[in-house]
């Protein structure tokens, strides 16, 4: 079920200067947030920040009724949300948006690039339960721009690319060796920026592998109202917030 | 106990406060956040005659105190609403208004014709004004024999309820006021979002695929206060009022300025219960001001 709902900051951990885990915590957690699944979160405090922020839920705690967010400040809403006080009130609207289907067996990839790591932490775990041999691939500009490397690898192997070579391999994620010589995965995971699922749906679909691309497109309300989010699939618009954001990648057309 | 029961041109409302067409889906997209039957009524996403897309991605633009969108009237059309939305929400206590909307005036007509003969609905909104689509829409609205011409087609196809919904893009929004009234409207509503844009100076590009789109937010709502307020002293239908209410206290001004029912829109993008704060914020003014109606405030402003 979807609520409305206080929390206080609880924590922020700073992965470098510009990408931060937020930590909330309320009086109680809606648990039934899946692999995925966001929140629109309310920024406090600033004025010209109108809407409500999408932000894609990292992981959550029942004991401790915190839920978190992998954050990359990057405009004004994002930066402001990293400049609250440790206690301070926040409004999300959560959980939102429809999750990746978990196979139940094989071996799955998941590529992620940015902020598209998020959804990672619960769709490893849960790959994890069903005892799915998982390959995390994760790809940055540089060794800095590669974050919860050490998280991922409770779950599975974590192979890595940057542009620089500073860390993996060089080239981006669709340059990795992975996708040469035996690629036997049934299953790819993928989130980031859109040229980069473009990319990987592209070598899924040669592959002929089912990969499935969560898209961040601009939303306003993130509960299906104003259809301002839409995609373009093969079966027409399609709402992002709600029929997505996670998408079959031969649905959206690549 | 204070009345918060109004009448909207022959439509009963069990309070004013109402939802904006656009900005509350259906009223099942909320239902998980507040009882839908407290509300006086929701105007639905509109309605054409056919299934459309809308208009392409972007269709957003945050802007300051309030967003432009784009998105084009995308809706399954009139036989999907009444085939298989209206049966999922008409079970809800609270008065469910298809906005209407057509390319030509024979759709227009059309899709009257078709929720006429839909059995628990009592009134629609003739959407006039929306400033997305290139055919129909606010070019109906935006000039008197137009909107009188499609305001009197409807007229004779629907028995119940005409709110006719003005847009605020046009020089004198007070002449097509009386020209609707004449022709049959029993309220009207005002005002639909202002046709604005919104660049990228980085990309020098627009931000929304329309280059052009609707604003909507408080950054409008002191020049909706003053149209709901120069149509109320125009005519002698009612006025349902909207643009930029947030909270109970902007609802209260619209009713002030002489709205007899308040429609909450963008704010209902922020806050998914905003509504129902509204409803309970205008009750208890009324207890502290002594007012035993809420109807006593309509048009009640003091100069």
């Amino acid at each position: 079920m979807k609520h409305v709902q206080d929390f206080k900051v609880k924590t922020y951990r700073w992965l470098n200067d510009e990408n931060y885990i937020l930590t909330l915590q309320g009086e109680s957690l809606e648990t039934e947030i899946l692999p995925g699944n966001f929140a629109e979160i309310r920024v406090p405090g600033i004025a010209d920040v109108f809407l409500r922020r999408p932000i894609s839920i990292l992981d959550f705690n029942p004991t401790e009724n915190t839920i978190s967010f992998y954050i990359k400040a990057i405009g004004k809403g994002t930066r402001q949300l990293g400049e609250l006080q440790i206690g301070e009130t926040i409004s999300i609207v959560y959980p939102l948006g429809n999750s990746y289907s978990v196979v139940e067996e094989g071996k799955a990839l998941l590529v992620g690039g940015g902020s598209g790591i998020a959804p990672f932490i619960q769709l490893g775990r849960e790959l994890k339960k069903r005892n799915i041999q998982t390959t995390f691939l994760i790809g940055g500009r540089t060794k800095n721009d590669v974050f919860l490397t050490d998280e991922f690898s409770e779950f599975g192997e974590v192979l890595v690319t940057t542009e620089d070579g500073s860390r993996g391999e060089k080239g981006f994620v669709t340059h990795h060796s992975v996708f040469s010589g035996d690629f036997d995965f049934n299953k790819i995971y993928t989130c980031g920026p859109d040229p980069m699922m473009k990319a990987i749906a592209k070598i899924a679909g040669e592959k002929n592998i089912n990969c499935e691309a969560s898209l961040e497109n601009m939303m306003a309300c993130g509960i299906g109202a104003c259809l301002c989010c839409v995609t373009p699939t093969v079966n027409g618009n399609k709402v992002v917030c709600t029929e997505g954001t996670v998408f079959n990648t031969k649905e959206l057309g690549w | 106990m204070v009345d918060l029961k109004v009448n909207l041109g022959g439509l009963q409302l069990k309070n004013p406060v109402t939802t904006a067409s656009g900005t509350f889906g259906f009223g099942t997209e909320f239902a998980d956040f507040f009882d839908l039957s407290l509300l006086g009524g929701i105007f639905v996403k509109g309605i054409t005659l056919k299934n459309r897309e809308g208009n392409d991605y972007p269709r957003m633009a945050e802007t300051a105190s309030g967003m432009l969108n784009a998105v084009g009237l995308q809706n399954k059309g009139i036989d999907y609403f009444i085939d298989s939305i209206y049966p999922e929400i008409k079970h809800y206590n609270t008065e469910i208004i298809p906005n209407v909307n057509g390319s030509t005036v024979e759709e227009y007509i059309e899709v009257t014709e078709k929720i006429n003969e839909v059995e628990g609905i009592n009134a629609i909104e003739l959407n006039i004004s929306c400033p997305n689509v290139k055919e129909g829409g606010m070019a109906f609205g935006v000039s008197c024999p137009s909107a009188i011409a499609v305001t009197e087609a409807v007229r004779e196809c629907f028995d119940g309820t005409l709110i006719v919904k003005l847009s605020p893009n046009v020089t004198d929004i007070t002449e097509i006021a009386k020209g609707v009234e004449g022709a049959g409207a029993d309220a009207v509503s005002l005002v639909n979002t202002f046709l604005g844009m919104a660049i990228d100076a980085q990309t020098r590009k627009p931000l929304l695929s329309t280059i052009t789109g609707g604003l909507s937010g408080p950054a409008i709502k002191p020049i909706a206060l003053r149209m709901v307020w120069q149509v109320f002293n125009a005519v002698k239908i009612p006025v349902s009022g909207m643009g930029g209410i947030m909270n109970a206290t902007d609802a209260i001004e619209f009713m002030l300025a002489g709205a007899t029912s308040i429609q909450i829109g963008t704010a209902n993008f922020i806050d998914p219960q905003v509504s129902v704060k509204v409803i309970e914020g205008i009750e208890n003014y009324c207890k502290d001001n002594g007012f035993d109606s809420v109807t006593d405030l309509v048009g009640a402003l003091e100069v």
